[in-house]
């Protein structure tokens, strides 16, 4: 592996000069100042260039190869979208400028809302929550204000199924919300029955997913609905699978009161190895009163007295949404519409290649993700589900996400997303099928793959037991 | 139309066949009901030429002025090209978290020598992977602070409005309580502090160097919160860190803060990159993603995403919080910036400022602009205003000129970087002169 950026230091080396001072030196007091200097490294620009050049071919981004990591989306990111994000007038702009002086970046931003709106079937956006997390927080503290607003101080517990995402119940948690588990019914769906046993006045909302993580579209979301509000409560949108709707169905018009959208799965801005992403989180009128301060809508701040305040500094993670923007003014309301069917049937016929070999966890036609137990095959040939994740990675394409949904064994995500080609998934289905046969006559082999990677499978229980967090200098 | 898709007519009539179904019959789960029946009202797609045309024009109704005279929570900073040049390496800005240990090693390594540059200049044990920006950092400390018998917070008013308010929006439906306290001379003095502290006293949070520019009495404020058996949080532009005693030295136990300083660019808010660092004592507290150093079966130097059972994929309610995505690569964008600087260079940089801004400030004071608060400061500062600040706002900017903040009708904050130099500084200053008798 590489030698950390520390270990290429040599003492008085210099990087990037500065010009020389132009104004009288100032002696702070010791009171303030630090006795010695912080240990980081002392190289010059080439050794930095080198480092990061070497840790760049130690990483694996859509750009590399195939990726069908389910949940996640990740979509080609087009430059297109760098290249507008990189425009110095967005770039080289304070955040308290005098709105007059940024009506290009209100306008942007505006015009964004507007579009998501349309897209989602809702009445207002914020575009301040800077991940899905940070959009579901923001959400349920909308929900909260909006009870407590009415004086409806009873709804403590909000409801989540089984198959959602950790962070709703997570979220749900951090706004003060007591969570009961719903389980799925045979379909994978949200099992009506359970709900209707849990639902009472006591419950502020329902977090949904719609297509589910099972990569299935609930058909009951309707009744749903129905009963959530007739039990007084409001209905949260998951957006994570936002991609396999668009221009279909809304969440709007299924009967969710708030929405949140994930613009680095959905519109394509690229996910930068776990970060910066966006959030914007969506709602009905009735909840407009509450949106978050620093909310942008038709070119002027929301000055909302019952506000549930601001979540983040100024506006949100702005840059990331100059690239969805280029992205949704890119595809228009056919291309958007014509991404989520692509993205549809590649999913489809991806299942239709492996449902065969595999055991598709709940079988049907499924949107733009499904999800494979191999269960099965652990039992026969003790090979996980990880283990296949690992000898995939010898192939030099991404997994998809294993073990999740947690309600089924052995899982295996797989969201192939429409800009991948047919070839590319036939390649990936054909290594599939030669990893399954490799189980079976030689298991061995695959429990200790990867083979051709840096390093090995790494020790997770040493790294939690005996944290070492930092360089050791 | 832009269109990002390969599957041709006839590859999609092959894959329909395939799966055995008409193309018409691919959303048949979804109720007819539902279903929207007309096209989204949104115009149709343009080509790449068009779009660029668009955001072009839209990048050019936004005023960009040649000298920066604000900070307040976004500082302008010179980005060297090396920054630039490598944080857009696609293979780190279109990677996924990096789950896959084996397939992931150089972004996990870069968290890891970010973790490491954070705890180096704020003198933690442990760092995170970063927070979406220093206001939500600052927020997400609050539930680390928390004991069964301590839930109030005592924040200085000197910490940063947009910081306080995220804070109490974060804090909403928590058991947290939040008093602010009043400062003098633009920095929380310690009888306000003695007053405050109690047996439910969580935590004090102050900013270092504040909002106002100020230094705070640190090394006192934290005895005085240790003895009543309270933790520090400390919020720092790490910048001034290269320069300034380490929050652990001054007796921190949390140093939270705002690190956009290191190569990110204002871009109207955002992204910027929250950090968060603790002690050994706090570290199972810490929210969102950690890199750790291990080995993998060979015995080879490895790193891998560590102590998830505080995360939500694994805990879902009862994690620390529900961080999941972060700021990586503007995490990445702030360590490769600091290593082209260097300790010295970060050092040079933090110096321009402090330097610059003592000038600045002393020639102000002569044309009527005067020191608001006696305390030490270092590249920020308040003053009063001779004329509305509004009005200085205005005058400057017809020489494309962004004056500092108007925190109050007649009150200036002012913020210099190593980005304006002393003649540019005397040429703003000939300018107030016109304005100032």
């Amino acid at each position: 592996m590489s030698k950390l950026i520390f270990e290429r230091s040599v003492k008085n080396r210099r990087g990037i000069t500065l010009p020389e001072f132009d104004c009288p030196e100032v002696i702070l007091d010791h009171e303030y100042a630090r006795s010695s200097s912080p240990r980081l490294a002392q190289v010059a620009e080439v050794d930095v260039v080198r480092h990061y050049m070497e840790l760049s071919r130690y990483a694996f981004g859509v750009d590399n190869g195939f990726y069908p990591l389910g949940s996640c989306t990740m979509k080609y990111n087009p430059k297109l979208n760098e290249t507008t994000a990189a425009l110095e007038g967005f770039n080289s702009i304070h955040p308290t400028q005098d709105p007059s002086t940024v009506k290009g970046a209100m306008s942007l931003l505006s015009n964004l809302s507007t579009s998501l709106c349309e897209i989602t079937g809702m009445d207002g956006f914020t575009l301040q929550p800077s991940a899905g997390a940070h959009g579901e927080f923001t959400g349920l503290l909308l929900i909260h204000a909006y009870h407590s607003d009415r004086k409806d101080l009873k709804r403590t517990k909000v409801i989540v199924p089984d198959s959602a995402h950790g962070t709703n119940p997570a979220s749900a948690n951090m706004a003060g919300y007591t969570i009961i588990n719903v389980p799925s019914n045979e379909l994978g769906g949200v099992d009506v029955e359970a709900l209707k046993g849990v639902l009472s006045d006591e419950v502020a909302a329902l977090m949904l997913t719609n297509p589910n993580t099972l990569g299935l579209f609930d058909p009951n979301i309707e009744e749903i609905a129905a009963l959530v509000h007739k039990a007084g409560g409001l209905l949260y949108y998951d957006g994570a699978n936002l991609n396999a709707i668009m221009g279909e169905v809304r969440p709007g018009d299924m009967g969710f009161d708030v929405v949140h959208l994930n613009l680095h799965k959905t519109f394509s801005t690229p996910h930068g190895g776990g970060g910066p992403g966006s959030g914007p989180v969506g709602v009905k009128k009735h909840l407009m009163p509450y949106l978050p301060k620093g909310t942008i809508i038709d070119e002027h701040f929301v000055e909302n007295e019952k506000t549930i305040g601001r979540v983040r500094s100024y506006y949100g993670n702005f840059l990331v949404n100059v690239r969805a923007y280029t992205y949704i003014l890119s595809l228009g309301s056919n291309g958007l519409k014509e991404a989520s069917e692509m993205a549809v049937l590649n999913a489809n016929y991806m299942m239709s290649q492996l449902k065969e070999a595999f055991t598709v966890a709940y079988p049907g036609p499924c949107m733009h993700e499904f999800v494979l137990s191999l269960q099965d095959l652990k039992d026969k040939t003790g090979i996980s589900a990880k283990d296949i994740c690992k000898g995939l990675l010898d192939y030099k394409v991404h997994p998809p996400t294993m073990y999740f949904p947690l309600i089924v064994h052995e899982a295996l995500m797989i969201e192939p997303t429409e800009t991948e080609s047919k070839e590319t998934m036939d390649e990936f289905i054909k290594i599939l099928l030669e990893l399954k046969d490799k189980a079976y006559s030689d298991p061995d082999y695959l429990k200790n793959a990867p083979y051709t990677t840096p390093i090995k499978r790494v020790d997770d229980v040493l790294a939690a037991r005996h944290p070492i967090l930092k360089a050791e200098m | 139309m832009a269109s990002y898709l390969l599957n041709t007519k006839a590859q999609e009539a092959e894959m329909l066949k395939a799966i055995g179904i008409e193309k018409k019959d691919l959303f048949n789960s979804i109720p007819t009901k539902l279903k929207l029946k007309r096209s989204l009202d949104l115009p149709k797609g343009l080509s790449e030429m068009e779009v660029l045309a668009k955001l072009t024009s839209l990048a050019n109704q936004n005023k960009v002025y040649s000298i920066i005279l604000r900070g307040a929570g976004s500082e302008h900073h010179f980005i060297p090209s090396v920054v630039k040049q490598l944080s857009s390496r696609e293979e780190f800005v279109s990677a996924y978290t990096p789950y896959q240990a084996e397939f992931s090693q150089g972004i996990l390594q870069s968290i890891f020598e970010y973790q490491t540059d954070i705890c180096e200049l704020t003198g933690m044990d442990g760092s995170n992977a970063s927070v979406y920006d220093g206001a939500s950092a600052a927020a997400e400390s609050i539930q680390m602070v928390l004991e069964r018998n301590r839930k109030e917070i005592l924040i200085a008013d000197s910490v940063s409005p947009e910081v306080i308010e995220t804070i109490m929006t974060y804090t909403t439906c928590s058991d947290a309580t939040i008093k602010v306290l009043k400062t003098k001379g633009g920095i929380l003095q310690e009888d306000v502090l003695k007053k405050n502290l109690n047996e439910n006293t969580a935590a004090l949070m102050i900013a270092n160097p504040n909002y106002f520019g100020c230094l705070e009495k640190v090394d006192e404020l934290s005895r005085l919160t240790h003895e009543a058996g309270a933790k520090l949080i400390v919020y720092s532009n790490p910048l001034t860190l290269a320069v300034l005693k380490s929050p652990r030295a001054c007796g921190a136990d949390i140093a939270v803060g705002e690190a956009q300083a290191f190569g990110l660019s204002m871009a109207f808010g955002g992204p910027y990159l929250g950090y968060m660092a603790t002690t050994n004592e706090l570290i199972r507290r810490l929210p969102g993603r950690i890199v750790g150093q291990t080995v993998d079966t060979e015995g080879k130097r490895s790193f891998v995403l560590t102590l998830q059972a505080r995360e939500q994929h694994i805990r879902r309610e009862k994690a620390t919080s529900s961080l999941c995505s972060n700021q990586a690569l503007c995490a990445l964008t702030a360590s490769v910036y600091v290593a082209a600087m260097g300790p010295v260079g970060l050092k040079e940089v933090a110096e321009h400022g402090l330097r610059r801004a003592h000038y600045f400030q002393k020639e102000l004071e002569k044309i009527g602009f005067k020191l608001k608060n006696d305390t030490p400061f270092f590249n920020e500062f308040v003053t009063t205003s001779p004329l509305a600040a509004k009005a200085v706002e205005r005058h400057l900017a017809q020489y494309n000129i962004l004056s500092g903040l108007d925190i109050a009708s007649h009150e200036i904050l002012w913020c210099v970087t190593e980005t304006t130099t002393k003649s540019q500084l005397d040429e703003v200053l000939g300018y107030l002169r016109e304005v100032a008798r």
